[in-house]
């Protein structure tokens, strides 16, 4: 099978409300991950495109329309879709247009304008529902998170004090990340605790909002990637996974398919112990309680028992399991597709030594990036080495 | 390279900005009109709700009860034809106490939305709907809840025959 | 081994104005059940991922990929959506099993047109908002100006256009899925109500709906499932511009570059020789002749007088379209390519009954994704 690379990374700063549009945005981002190596849009294959809900910009075929900001003029061009998940399956996508032989080099955008949505964006969601037997009821976004993290708390008895450590090491790690939108070196769990009740259990701070952004990566197969750069990243494993649309008709405590997701990636990697063998981790994080949520489904922390890892310290930047030392959608920002791809360029800025303020000390090697979305039932994994 | 990058691109406005005019702006209002066949299977459960009924469906193979009714089961991908009239009473899964409306505006009474295990069918099987009449700090995982009905004639074959689930009260 | 990609099994439910005894996940399943009884396959153990083609806006529901699963056997596994169309669903395919990761794949693409109470609102919302939208055209303005353009530059006649409508509906008349079979005459197609002149009303296609669902796997694989299968043998897709201001009028570059990057893998130098039949995007009339020009079966303006002269009717030299096309099928959205890519299956296989096309070894399924985009897709299959 042909080794692929991620070779190259830019992104936008996560804003709430972007002066650029979302053609400007995916051109931004797309500029500064070629760039970032030395290629022109010449040297690009093919583009692929990573963006949310149409229902956000009011465009259908929103793929089409940014497809020339995202560099796809006169060239082949698809956009993939998995709702939040989408911004770690488009390196995927990128991946298997590499690996299946037909292309050397493609440039991966997810972009993502929230912001055009009026008055705000969280309306929008209304439509995710079915139409029939949900919608009528008016849901709201924020429902299926509290129910998941009520149904969460509830099963393995956690409060929601450990649930707010992550939403503080997030956006404590997030005021060193140059492009965060929502970074607090000062935050405290009481902060989080006290800010207002949104939809018990979910506070605001536990939250992360709307934004827009862009992230683009440049991949390339093996024997390009090593021309290009002296430090390519390889993508070892990838691994996706979608449950059943009832979600009513499940146990919303655990997310098996991103377990499911996962053990593809890690059979694909050839890791046996991942707890050993993975450096970083980039779980989704919109909510905080996501986060717990994600690691125990990546198999990285047992059942019940993530809030013990976050609360002891364990996932802190220089902790024995880095977790979102990007400081993740809580501190960086959650325009949905960009969110994950960010994801995938913090785990290539760390393994290379460049993140800076941000570096994972002890010369991470392995890191994983995983997002995650619809009704609580898609996950995307993609785990990256030097 | 992150730590090898001086500038970010990416503005950011504020609302006012746009309100006062400083950025232009053009507004736009989509006409997004939608007619969706029910089918069979919803079909069947939109006509039982209009009778005061819960219908589930009933998956020979996996031997499970499901909730609402589907033609095909998604585990063993075999048509489901058997329809099982559930009870309308069930036990809440899971909770929240939401402030904020969908499009968000700020309520003082919390609305319940909850997932609803349905009496008759599979364990871990049931639907989306709000837990009303009660006092918010009542509402925990586990309680039982009964349907509350629109009368007959206000029904329309729609998820909202049911006005909401409230406490099931034991005692006779 | 994984270097070649053939497709064991297809299904199908449909094609119908409207359908409303079934809602979408009940048509799909019917496509389904149809297609992995084709392959010979139970999709919850021999299917390892799922590709759906579908977007946001025809179906009313925002992140729509989180409804596809179960209708088509695929929960807890390996699915994806693309918003493209059904061909670049295929592409999709193919690509994962090149991979090597993957040795069993399907692809769905559905249409639901007659749920949309407001199709041609919905429709303008693709274009442009700012520059585009507020001057409220009616969505056949584009291809309006294209077609316009394309008579300009290659001499076609009006009566060349109209021929391709006489051809692909009186084609349609022996396609027991095709619910637009008609007896037309030139007169009748020009004499309809100008939409967009050039365009009128004749010229475009009548929405449907229905769904195909395709299974394709790795040549390792193809022979426990079927003893014919089709091979794909070169897929090819291309972007041009999605800004009006920027385009190239007259010519379907899209097609040209994606059926350039078909042919290329494909090995085919001279594709007018090597390629049997064609099933091309003919949801506007004039596109029929415009793709064939672009994709070089025809010079510049030749595919008009071909068409007149019964040189793509399928007892022509190169039958274009002998399911009907979209203008017998109806517009199935974004399962358009799909429903091509279905004929030429048949065909090849030998099971297109009374359509059936002598001595076929190769076939081509061209599809664009309709107003106001430029992007399109290529599949070049062999039943060899």
């Amino acid at each position: 099978m042909r080794k692929v690379a991620v070779v190259g990374a830019g992104m936008t700063k996560f804003v709430r409300r972007a002066l650029e549009t979302g053609k400007e945005l995916s051109w931004q981002a797309a500029r500064m991950a070629l760039e970032s190596c030395e290629l022109t849009i010449d040297d690009i294959d093919a583009v692929c495109l990573g963006t949310a809900p149409d229902s956000f910009d009011g465009v259908h075929m929103n793929g089409e329309y940014l497809s020339d900001g995202s560099g796809a003029w006169r060239k082949p061009f698809m956009r993939s879709y998995v709702g939040g998940g989408t911004g770690v399956f488009v390196p995927i996508q990128g991946w298997y247009h590499v690996a299946s032989g037909l292309f050397d080099i493609v440039l991966v955008v997810a972009e993502e304008k929230m912001s055009s949505y009026y008055p705000h964006a969280q309306a929008a969601f209304l439509t995710i529902f079915d139409h029939t037997t949900e919608r009528p009821l008016k849901p709201n976004l924020l429902w299926i998170f509290a129910l998941e993290m009520n149904r969460y708390m509830q099963t393995y008895g956690i409060t929601k004090a450990e649930i707010a450590h992550v939403a503080v090491k997030n956006k404590r790690n997030a005021a060193d990340h140059p492009c965060a939108l929502l970074g607090d070196p000062n935050l405290t769990v009481e902060d989080v605790l006290n800010s207002e009740v949104l939809a018990w259990p979910v506070n605001r701070l536990d939250v992360s909002p709307v934004s827009d952004g862009a992230v683009a990566v440049v991949l390339a197969v093996e024997h390009v990637a090593t021309r290009i750069t002296d430090k390519p990243v390889w993508i070892e494993g990838v691994g996706w996974n979608l449950d059943t649309a009832h979600w009513t008709n499940r146990d919303l405590a655990y997310p098996r398919y991103v377990e499911f997701a996962a053990r593809m990636a890690y059979e694909m990697a050839g890791i046996k112990e991942p707890r050993r063998e993975i450096h970083i981790v980039e779980p989704y994080d919109p909510f905080d309680y996501k986060e717990l949520h994600h690691l125990e489904g990546l198999l990285l922390a047992d059942r019940g028992k993530a809030p013990q890892m976050v609360v002891d310290g364990v996932t802190q930047r220089d902790g024995d399991l880095p977790v979102c030392p990007s400081g993740g959608l809580l501190g960086v920002g959650n325009p949905i597709a960009a969110a994950g791809l960010m994801k995938i360029a913090e785990i290539f800025w760390q393994l290379r030594g460049e993140a800076g303020a941000r570096q994972v000390p002890g010369q991470p090697k392995r890191g994983l990036a995983q997002a995650w979305g619809d009704l609580m039932q898609v996950g995307t994994v993609v785990i990256m080495g030097r | 390279m992150s730590d090898q990058i001086a500038v970010y691109p990416g503005t950011s406005l504020s609302e006012d900005d746009i309100l006062e005019g400083k950025v232009l702006s053009i507004h736009d209002k989509l006409d997004g009109r939608y007619a969706w066949d029910t089918g069979i299977a919803i079909g069947q459960y939109l006509a039982g709700l209009k009778e005061g009924l819960i219908l589930g469906a009933y998956c020979a193979t996996c031997r499970k009860t499901v909730v609402p009714p589907r033609i095909v089961c998604e585990w063993c991908f075999r048509p489901m034809t058997r329809y099982v009239p559930l009870k309308d009473t069930g036990t809440v899964n899971t909770f929240s106490l939401c402030y904020v409306t969908w499009d968000v505006k700020r309520i003082k009474k919390p609305e319940i939305p909850a997932v609803i295990e349905i009496d008759g069918a599979s364990p871990l099987h049931g639907i989306l709907h709000k837990v009303g009449e009660i006092d918010p700090s009542e509402v925990h995982v586990g309680m039982r809840v009964k349907a509350v009905w629109k009368p007959p004639a206000e029904r329309e074959g729609a998820i909202t025959d049911i006005i909401c689930f409230t406490k099931l009260n034991t005692e006779v | 081994m994984h270097d070649r990609v053939a497709i064991i099994g297809v299904g199908w439910s449909g094609f119908r104005p409207v359908t409303p005894e079934l809602s979408y996940k009940e048509l799909i399943y019917e496509a389904a059940v149809k297609a992995y009884a084709d392959a010979n396959l139970d999709p919850r153990k021999d299917i390892e991922s799922f590709v759906t083609v579908a977007e946001d806006f025809y179906e009313g529901t925002s992140i729509f990929d989180e409804y596809t699963p179960d209708q088509l056997g695929a929960v807890l596994k390996p699915v994806h959506t693309i918003g493209g169309d059904g061909l670049h669903g295929l592409a999709t395919a193919c690509m994962l099993i090149l991979t090597g990761q993957f040795s069993v794949v399907a692809v769905e693409g559905h249409s639901k047109a007659s749920n949309v109470k407001t199709l041609p609102q919905v429709i303008g919302y693709a274009q442009d908002p700012i520059l585009n939208r507020p001057l409220r055209f009616n969505n056949h303005f584009i291809p309006g100006l294209d077609m316009n353009r394309y008579l300009f530059d290659t001499g076609t006649s009006l009566e060349q256009c109209a021929s391709v409508i006489v051809k692909n509906r009186r084609n349609a008349l022996v396609n027991p899925s095709a619910p637009y079979g008609a007896d037309l005459t030139l007169e009748d197609v020009l004499s309809g109500e100008p939409t967009a002149w050039p365009l009128n009303s004749h010229q475009i296609a009548h929405h449907a709906d229905g769904a195909i669902v395709i299974v394709l796997a790795s040549a390792d694989r193809v022979h426990s499932f079927t003893d014919k299968p089709v091979w794909v043998t070169g897929v090819g897709w291309c972007n041009d511009s999605p800004a009006l201001e920027n385009r190239e009028w007259g010519e379907a570059i899209y097609a040209r570059e994606a059926a350039r990057m078909a042919f290329r893998q494909a090995g085919m130098l001279n594709p007018g020789r090597a390629i049997d039949f064609v099933e091309v995007d003919d949801v506007y009339g004039y596109k029929e002749l415009q793709s064939l020009e672009a994709m070089g079966f025809f010079r510049r303006g030749e595919a008009g007088k071909a068409t007149e002269e019964g040189f793509t009717h399928p007892d022509g030299e190169l039958p274009v379209n002998v399911s009907g096309g979209s203008q017998g099928f109806g517009d199935l959205l974004d399962a358009n390519g799909l429903a091509r890519a279905l004929e030429v299956v048949l065909q090849l296989r030998g099971e297109a009954g009374p359509r059936q096309l002598e001595s076929v070894s190769t076939g081509l399924a061209q599809s664009w994704r309709g107003v106001p985009s430029a992007s399109g897709a290529v599949v070049i299959m062999s039943g060899e």
